[in-house]
């Protein structure tokens, strides 16, 4: 017996070395299998110590690569930088006045939000984090980064992690000072996604190669080459409109016929992370029709941005309509504003008009306002900035279109912004920001590709946005008859408002309620 | 290239030993390396750092079972690192040190071109083993990339021939 333990002594520990193996991986299996946490037992204390003590070593490389890097940026490697300052303020300068825009597009994404009763699910707190290490190996896709439960930012599993870019994945396991992200390429891993132009749902899943597909979408849906994936939200761990990537390829998936097989490249750079941000806290909340800070006029705010602009009139800044302190009644105010409204204003001034927002509504005495169908509703602020125009007053200068829900109004001059009420309320969501983290106020997660196509489209994105009011200014163009005679209510109703609301990938004028076609 | 397998008796080979900031510190960098590294550049997953250390103190000590150890301990490492079932990376290295070491005392692996068909070998019996276990035991649905495979398995051969030769440096000889 002792001559067979000495002469098999090798092949016998290697039995007995794979036997422990195996009965760990086995009992690992069946952990998961039946769900239970693997917290606190043997695989967690294994992980745990490895990674406490592999980590700091990366973080100590990953540290010294960063200074090297800033010293040479920000010390030696300052050639061009004049003229990248230079370029970076006229970019500045223009994104103010973009902001200007956005703004009042955001505020009336609010109005329209609290109208539809809509809760708002967007980014509330955000962590910063640096990636110090990967995996090692192409079976797993998994970044390492320098923040963990004992650095007091609240990381906990399941916690979607993104780069400006878009997604790069959620936290796996939280350790004491690090934290292991799964990325979305994975092939563990998965995300409720939606196509930005078709507004298809499907969902987002890694593959063993490193590649980003979706699935579950029927093959009689037809999706471009090129289209943006944004996550839908839907499946309670991602925020909703956060870019996933651009879909490379798509056709019949040999494995399941009745549906499509789409690739899809990234929108962030999964293989080159240096920053991510986790989202450590969503928000959720009804949208005040209120939101926002207290009511400033476009022309003050593009004054305090841009000083060489023109300064608005003193006199006319205190009558702000919607403004508590001032509440001026809506037949005065025209005559104000024609005075200083400039020349060319008036000249071109086209029949746009709508009712003010609803929280002045209150305040004031409905007005019937005529208002071309097809011409996006402004908020007051807007108003004040351009030419108002009020009902029965603006009719003599103008021919007078009135379109139910109509909120505020505007002079036609601005044709960049007069876009269809439909294009209105589907691109304002789709730039509305954030405040803390930049990304885009998300709607409910629950939308559906079933919802009707103005409902669908009032789905925000980051780049929804940009498209939506390409679209929506080459809807301009098209005149759409009035509903003459037909009155707008005060504040429309919710039932009222989807209607106002269009695909944005139609782009068409919204024909009247009344049931008038546009025409062709 | 000059591929020489000499087979050899047990008495004329020699049985290296290492110091033991080597043979911890060694397939600890090794771990460093592999998880840092791709983080620059993505594409250096392709080598297999750990194994081709594994293979060589296994081959280099001449002893089944401290290379199979050897062998099962970075595996488990890697395992931990990489987020996956323990034990799948810790079965096919504990397999391959038990092979290397065995082979190590029969042929002669000091040969740059032994060591280039050895490394060749046995990257991708550890990828079949990797891939059973993963299939058989965890369940996985991970495709089959011979051609990706062969392609890694040739990149770590090369590389072994380099860093073998690096670390025989470290030998202590008895």
């Amino acid at each position: 017996m002792e001559n067979f333990f000495s002469r098999y002594k090798n092949p016998l520990v290697l039995m007995l070395v794979l036997f422990i193996q195996v009965v760990g991986l086995a009992t690992q299996v069946k952990r998961s299998e039946s769900a239970k946490p693997s917290d606190g037992g043997g695989p967690r204390l294994i992980r745990v110590w490895t990674v406490s003590i592999i980590t700091p070593f990366e973080k100590a490389a990953s540290g010294t690569g960063h200074f090297f890097r800033h010293a040479w940026s920000n010390y030696i490697d300052l050639h061009g930088v004049r003229k990248e300052n230079r370029e970076l303020q006229e970019q500045l300068s223009r994104l103010k006045m973009e902001q200007v825009r956005l703004r009042e597009d955001a505020g009336q994404a609010h109005r329209l939000q609290a109208l539809l009763e809509f809760k708002e699910r967007y980014i509330g707190k955000t962590v910063a984090a640096q990636v110090i290490g990967t995996s090692g190996i192409e079976q797993s896709r998994i970044i390492y980064i320098d923040k963990g439960s004992k650095n007091s930012t609240g990381l906990k599993p399941d916690l979607p992690v993104i780069t400006p870019d878009g997604v790069v994945g959620k936290i796996k396991e939280v350790f004491p000072f690090t934290s292991q992200v799964l990325l979305i390429n994975d092939h563990n891993s998965g995300a409720g996604v939606l196509s930005q132009d078709s507004r298809l749902q499907g969902v987002v899943k890694g593959t063993s190669q490193g590649l980003l597909v979706v699935d579950h979408i029927m093959l009689d849906e037809k999706i471009e080459v090129g289209e943006h994936i944004v996550t839908s939200g839907g499946d309670g761990i991602y925020p909703k409109g956060v870019p996933v990537g651009t879909v490379t390829s798509s056709g019949p998936d040999p494995d399941a016929e009745a549906f499509l097989k789409i690739r899809v490249k990234p929108a962030a750079n999964l293989d080159k992370l240096e920053e991510v941000l986790v989202i450590t806290k969503m928000a959720e909340e009804m949208p005040s029709s209120n939101a926002g800070p207290a009511p400033q006029r476009a022309a003050d705010i593009l004054s305090q941005r841009l000083p060489s602009a023109k300064q608005p009139d003193a006199k006319d800044a205190g009558k702000v309509p919607g403004s508590a302190a001032t509440p001026v009644p809506a037949g005065t105010r025209l005559e104000e504003k024609k005075a200083a409204a400039p020349a060319s204003e008036k000249k071109t001034a086209a029949p746009v008009t709508t009712p003010a927002p609803a929280g002045e509504k209150k305040s004031a005495a409905p007005v019937i306002v005529p208002k071309a169908p097809g011409q996006k509703a402004l908020d007051q602020k807007k108003v004040d900035q351009k030419k108002p125009v009020v009902a029965g007053q603006a009719s003599a200068s103008q021919t007078p279109v009135a379109t139910p829900g109509a909120e505020t109004k505007k002079p036609a001059t601005d044709q960049k912004k007069a876009t269809p009420p439909g294009a209105t309320a589907t691109g304002t969501p789709a730039t509305k920001k954030s405040p803390q983290s930049g990304l885009d106020t998300k709607k409910p997660a629950d939308q559906k590709k079933s919802q009707s196509p103005g409902a669908a489209a009032t789905v925000g994105s980051p780049t929804a946005g940009s498209s939506t009011t390409k679209k929506a200014k080459s809807s301009v163009a098209k005149p759409t008859p009035a509903a003459p005679g037909q009155t707008s209510t005060p504040a429309a109703t919710p039932d009222e408002t989807p209607a106002s609301k269009k695909p944005e990938s139609e782009g068409q004028p919204q024909p009247p309620s009344s049931g008038e076609k546009p025409p062709q | 290239m000059n591929i020489g397998v000499s087979l050899t008796s047990r008495e004329e080979i020699e049985v290296h030993r290492f110091s033991w900031m080597v043979s911890l510190g060694v397939p600890a960098l090794a771990l460093l390396i592999q998880s840092y590294l791709p983080l620059k550049m993505a594409f250096l997953k392709i080598f297999d750092l750990p194994l081709l250390v594994a293979i060589f103190f296994a081959v280099a000590r001449r002893r089944p079972v401290p290379g199979m150890i050897t062998g099962g301990l970075i595996g488990t490492v890697q395992d931990a690192l990489a987020g996956q079932k323990i034990g799948l990376f810790g079965i096919s290295k504990t397999i391959i040190g038990y092979l290397a070491s065995s082979l190590g005392v029969k042929v002669d692996v000091d040969n740059p071109g032994s060591r280039f068909l050895m490394t060749l070998a046995f990257y991708i019996i550890h990828h079949i083993v990797y891939m059973v276990v993963n299939l058989g035991l965890v369940g996985a649905s991970a495709p089959w990339e011979w051609g990706h495979t062969l392609l890694r398995a040739l990149a770590n051969a090369l590389l072994s021939v380099v860093l073998f030769a690096l670390l025989d440096k470290f030998k202590l000889r008895t």
